[in-house]
Order: C-alpha cells, then structure tokens, then sequence
C-alpha cells in the first residue's frame, strides 16, 4: 500500500501537472514491519484474548525498557499529588465536565448553530463508518489526494487512515509521534503521546530505514529530520485533518492544543479543513478554557501551558492571509449519547489527557497495545466496552488491579476503579452459563455460614499436600494461574488462626 | 486527630480477621491480638465473620458481595471499635459497602466504618505506651487500597518510627501496586507476576532484609513470587513485625 508513493506519472497522463505525493513517507516500503499484530494500526477484527496479548506483550524486546521509561515519567508527573492551584481548577473544571455532560446535546446544538453561522460546516455522524463516509466524500467532492494530519483519536476509532489510503488518498501524520508511529505501521499506545513505547534509539532505526541512510542520532536530530521532511507536505496538500480539544458552544470555536506547532500548519495551509471530534468534547463557554486548558496541560506533562493553542472559529474569510477555504466538523457518536444517558456517563467528562494512563501500573508493565483496542489503560479500559462498535473489548476492565492510581491522576476525577468494577458486573451478567457464574453463587452461600467458612478451610488445609505447586499448574482453573509464577500460600495453615485463639481461651 | 474515629482507645476491640489470614496468613491477626493485649485492649473475635465480599465484588459479582457485606454488618455492628490487619479488607467496607448497599445499611456501613479501625491506624493512635524495640533494616509497600481508598500513608510508617532500632529505607515506588489485585493474580497471572517482579526490584535496590506491609493478601502475592526467583528480601507483615518488636514489661503467664 505504501509503495504508491513513488510510481512515476505516466508520459500519458493528462496535461495537468502530476500532483505531489508525500515527501514525509517517501521510503515507507523499505520500513520492515516487525510489530505484533495486535499492535498495528487497524485492530485484527478478531482479537487474541487478553491473557495470550498480555504475555506476548511481556516478551516483547523494549517493553522492560518501556516500563522503566513510563515509570519515571510517572514519578515527575504523579509523585506529590496535586499542588493546590491546579487542584483547585481540578475541581473547577470536573464540574464544567459534568455541566457539559447534563445537557450535552443542548451545548452540540448551540455548537452547530454558531460554527455554521461561523461558516463551518457541521457533519454529525453516528458511526464510525458514517464519519469515514463524510470524509472520504469531502475529500472525493474536491478531489483531494494529499492529507495532512493532527492528532486526533477520534479518526482511530474509525481507521480513517486506512481507509482514506484505499480511496488512493495519502495521508501523512505530522505530530512527531504520529509520524513515528505510522512509518511503524503501529497505532498510537497512549492518547498523548502515540509513541511513548519507542526508545529514543528505536525511533532512530526507524528514520534511518525510512531514509535509507544513516542519520545523526540525538532527539533533536531525529525531530529535525521529521519536521523537513513534513514540511513540503504541509505545502502540498489538499487537505488538513485534526482533532479538536475543546468546542466552545457559546462561540462556536474549537481549540487545539499541541507542543509542536504542527497543527497551526495543518490547519492553515490546506484549502479544505476537516476538524474531528467526538461529541463529549464540547464545552459550554469559550472562557472555560482558561480551566480546561492548563487543567489538560498540566495533566498530560506537568506543564502549565502548552507550546501553542489553535483556535478554529471559520473559513478563511476576505482579507485574510491563510486559513481553509472550507471548514467541516465531524461530531462523532459511535454509541456515546447512549453512554450520556446511563450510568457510566462521567466517562465522557475525559479530556484525554493521558495520565490515567501513566499512572496505570498494568498499563506501565504490558504498554498500551497490549490492551488491543484504540484507547488503552484504564479510560480505554472503561471506554471501550462502551463505544458502539468495540464488541470484541468487553473483557478489558478486568485488565486491571484496580489499584486505584487512575482516579486519583484523573484531571476531571473520574470514578474510573468503580467503573471497571461496574463494568466487570455488566460483563459477566451477559456472558450466561459461565461455570464461575455458578462457583460464585456457591462460594457466597458456603462463605455466608460460619459452618461453610470452616468448611472451606478444612478442605484448603487438606488439599494442600494433596496439590503442591508442581501439580497445580498442571491443572486446569484458578490454582494453576497463580502457581504458573509463584510459591503457593501455606494453606496448611487454614483455620489456624481461629485455633489458636480459641485454645488459648479455654472456656 | 481528624478522621472522626474515637479519640480515646476502646477497651474492646473486635478482630476481623479477613479470609486471606484464616486461609494461609494466621500470623498477622495473631501479632495483632499479641500487640493490642500489650496495650490493655481485650480483643474479641465476632465468630460469625467470614469475608467482607471484596473478592466477588471486583471478579464482577456484586450481588454475592452484598450477601458478604450483609454478613459482615451483621456480625459487627454490635461492636464499638472494629480492628483488622488487613488494610484493603477495610477499605471495602468504607467505600464498597455504600455503594452496594441503600438505606439503613448503608448508614449501618458508613457508621460501622467510622468505627473500624486497621492495624496501624489504631496502635498509631492509642499505642504510644508501648515499647518497641527491634533491631532491622525495613522497607514498606503501601498497599493500595489502604493507600489509596482509605487514605493511610503515614500510621504505619509512624508506627515504624516508633521501633528502636528500626530503620525505614523507602523504596523507589513504594504507592506503586505489587501486581496482585484479587483475581486478576489468577486472571491475568503472567502481568501480575511481572507486577511483582518490579515491586521486588524496587524492594531488594533498598538493601533491606524485610519487605513490610499491611495486607496480607500483597504479602502472600509477592513472597510466593519471592520464593520463586529467590529474591533475597523476606515479607513481613506490620503487626507481626510490631509484636517482633514488643518489650514486654510483665512476665507473661
Ligand atoms: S480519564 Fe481522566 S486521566 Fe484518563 S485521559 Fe481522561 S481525563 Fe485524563
């Protein structure tokens, strides 16, 4: 797919010059791809469960090295908790979630109504599919060949890039790790940076396949050769295509918030403009951003404001130098207005910012891919589930220790460890005729007597000796997960405690 | 002290002893009735208790939880202090049990925990006549829930101070989960196990001979992980660790 890149304009072809394609890709054939399936960046329709990803996640070369990386960052971000001006527009800004979420679509009707006076054009769409339908259409009706993009992980959800390319439509991804990340053939593992798994030297093995040649190797280097070879493609293309941060209902203006500057270029450069969001990311009023905004950036890398904000309020109108002369918002649903109206709505206050996600030790340890699905750690782990067309990422929330660390990262205080709980309830209330269904109702039965209780450690005591570890994981059920790894626990000692306080007692 | 629980120390207590120390850890309760007798408390063991529900709860089986919760209620609501050495078993009873429970047992739960007590908690705030005195190199894991759903990080490392000769060597991470997290330990075993192994990473980097901490469940996690790679560091929990500690100024009968 990728080698289209290159095919020479046939001496045929009509007396139109031949279009540019994209100079960042250029090379992407010679990239060998080595990432795992479920690491690429359209999820197999069929996902390996969780337990085979997980450990093929664990042997993977640099996820050690991952852990580590992630694990510092979780210190710099997530050590000390929050200082009190920021914990402070914490509370400020969970409650204009909140806000948003109990009228939300009001504040999507008063959001359409100013950006078309504005002159935008608002597309909503209730499927994924119906989104990739708008956009290929838009970029057809133009005849657009070349798209560059901004982050954006609305258009995940729907694989827009794929399905753009079979259109014949090049897509290049301009935020550095982005870029990273599509020369890879992989999709994003974190929500802010796409390519947080990769170490600095990785990325430089990549640059040079791409290139072809060697490259100096320091981080700046590496940016610098990216951002070259972005740049002509900003030139270029036809067409930008971003996420949105914030869409002020009042005002009708979506922000942007990046470090790298590439979405001011994204959006001002290409004559067509398509900004993508999912419906949560409203906000009532313009001035909210002035919480929202250091609130994200603050979240997501302890700063207090990011490099550069973008503000869409239109086309480009008379008079002005640059700016799209079309301007389209999708609004995307994939299953959220049902979300909206049940218990698990909070969900939709994410201002993805990431750092539930650093906080995670279980995502620290596998990475993000190993969750299979679009937004890993734990909001991935409660979203998914959720969204219309992930059916195959029900079982997510039980890929978590429920350690609590996510809540207490969450900018906007999402009750995320009850909603894994809730939604593992959910999961196993629709997976009928399950045996454990039946263990459970056992085990609440015999543990609700005393007399089961001691039951139970009888039989535990005797069946110690009887099971050592060597026959344990041999068998099949929940004993043979625990002695894979460790030591069994002295169940020879069941029961022993309450002995021993009786018999020194004696009544 | 401001966490609304007594002020001055009960004379009863009621030991809950939760079901990972009555299946496989008789040790920490044991300690616990040792070090709260040192201190004048006479200790009770309610013997209709069983499980709080927690490990129902979070393998997706709430109503079976409710049925654990009930139990436990009812099993100590006629007590005036709860102790427990099992600090995650607590944390479910102060946030679990009023989210599945409505009405008059919900104010039963939210009343029952702000008079229950986790081991640390209650010798932090009535055990200052004691004299501990051990001579040992510690670090300690803050287990999550005691951490992070009951709010607890400093009673136990108060407690620690309070040993002669002890010393505290924090470890790199020491909020950071250990991997076990109920059934996700059978669940997913391979994550829980690698889970362990950075725990005791961080642990064996302190130097110190004991990895110590207030939940039986992390400890039976990471010491079957322990014995397995022969990591050098041993677990203990906190109470044992204290009654370890314990100068005992009477002849004991
Ligand atoms: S759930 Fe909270 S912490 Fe996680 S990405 Fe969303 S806002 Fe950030």
């Amino acid at each position: 797919m990728p080698d289209a890149a290159e095919v020479p304009t046939p001496e045929s072809s009509p007396p139109t010059p031949p279009r540019r394609r994209s100079t960042a890709l250029l090379g992407r054939e010679r990239v060998v791809v080595t990432r795992p399936d479920w690491a690429a960046a359209t999820i197999p329709a069929h996902r390996k469960p969780l337990p085979i990803i997980t450990r093929a996640a664990l042997d993977q070369p640099g996820t050690a090295a991952t852990h580590t990386r992630l694990s510092g960052k979780n210190r710099e971000q997530n050590d000390g908790g929050w200082p009190p001006e920021i914990a402070a527009l914490r509370e400020r800004g969970a409650e204009i979630r909140r806000e948003t979420l109990r009228d939300l679509e009001g504040h999507l009707a008063a959001l359409t109504a100013k950006a078309e006076a504005n002159g935008v054009v608002v597309h909503r769409a209730a499927t994924p599919d119906d989104a990739v339908g708008i956009i290929t259409g838009i970029a057809r009706a133009n005849d657009v060949r070349l798209v560059v993009k901004s982050k954006s992980m609305a258009t995940e959800e729907m694989h827009l890039n794929a399905h753009l390319e079979e259109n014949g439509i090049e897509v290049v991804e301009t935020d550095l790790g982005e870029y990273i990340v599509q020369v890879a053939d992989e999709r994003p593992s974190h929500i802010v940076g796409p390519a947080l798994h990769k170490s600095k030297a990785e990325v430089g093995a990549l640059f040079e396949e791409l290139a072809a040649e060697r490259l100096p190797q320091e981080a700046e280097d590496l940016a610098a050769f990216a951002r070259t070879r972005l740049r002509a493609d900003f030139h270029h293309a036809d067409m930008g295509i971003s996420g949105v941060n914030f869409a002020a209902a009042d005002t009708g203006t979506l922000t942007l918030v990046t470090n790298e500057g590439n979405a001011d270029m994204v959006t001002s450069q290409p004559r067509i403009h398509v900004a993508v969001m999912p419906m949560e990311k409203v906000i009532p009023r313009l001035r909210d951003l002035a919480v929202l905004v250091p609130l994200l950036c603050y979240a997501a890398t302890k700063q207090k404001v990011t490099v550069y904000q973008t503000m869409l309020n239109g086309p480009r109108r008379d008079g002005e130098p640059d700016g799209p002369e079309q301007l389209h918002l999708v609004i995307l649903d994939n299953g959220r207005s049902s979300i909206v109206e049940g218990r698990y709505r909070e969900v939709l206050a994410c201002i993805r910012c990431g750092n539930c996600q650093i906080a995670c030790p279980v995502y620290r340890t596998v990475g993000g891919h190993a969750y299979g699905s679009v937004y890993g750690g734990p909001i991935g782990a409660v979203l998914t589930p959720l969204l219309a067309n992930t059916k195959q990422g029900r079982d997510l929330p039980f890929l978590s220790s429920l350690c609590g660390a996510c809540f207490d990262a969450c900018p906007v205080k999402i009750p995320l460890p009850d909603m894994l709980v809730d939604l593992r309830a959910d999961y196993e209330a629709a997976t009928r005729g399950r045996p454990r269904r039946w263990l459970w109702r056992l085990w609440a039965k015999a543990w609700d007597s005393p007399r089961g209780y001691r039951l139970t450690m009888t039989a535990a005591r005797l069946a110690g000796p009887l099971l050592p570890r060597a026959v344990l994981r041999r068998l099949p059920g929940p004993g043979r997960g625990w002695a894979a790894g460790r030591a069994l626990p002295a169940t020879r000692d069941a029961g022993a405690f309450r002995a021993w306080f009786t018999d020194r007692r004696p009544r | 002290m401001d966490n609304g629980r007594s002020e001055t120390m009960p004379g009863t207590v009621a030991l809950f002893v939760a079901c990972v120390a009555d299946l496989a850890y008789p040790g920490p309760p044991r300690a616990c009735v040792e070090v709260l007798e040192a201190m004048g408390v006479s200790v009770e063991l309610p013997a209709g208790q069983t499980c709080c529900g927690q490990p129902a709860l979070n393998s997706g089986y709430p109503r079976q939880a409710t049925t654990l919760a009930r139990r436990w209620l009812a099993t100590f609501a006629r007590y005036d202090a709860v102790v427990t050495t099992s600090g995650s078993c607590l944390s479910t009873v102060h946030h679990a049990y009023p989210r599945l429970l409505h009405g008059a047992e919900r104010e039963q739960a939210v009343a029952l925990a702000a008079r229950s007590w986790e081991f640390t908690q209650f010798v932090t705030d009535f055990g200052q006549g004691l004299t501990l005195r051990l001579d040992a190199e510690v670090t300690y894991h803050d287990s999550c829930h005691m951490l992070r759903t009951l709010g607890e990080r400093s009673s136990p490392r108060e407690l620690l101070s309070r040993i002669d000769g002890l010393t505290l060597v924090e470890m790199t991470d020491s909020g950071v989960c250990c991997g076990f997290g109920g059934t996700f330990a059978v669940k997913l075993p391979d994550v829980s196990v690698a889970m362990a192994d950075h725990k005791l990473a961080q642990a064996g980097r302190t130097g110190a001979r004991y990895l110590v901490s207030a939940d039986p469940a992390c400890l039976m996690h990471l010491q079957g992980r322990a014995d397995v790679t022969r990591a050098g560091i041993r677990t203990r929990h906190i109470a044992e660790l204290v009654s370890d500690a314990l100068v005992r100024t009477e002849v004991r009968a």
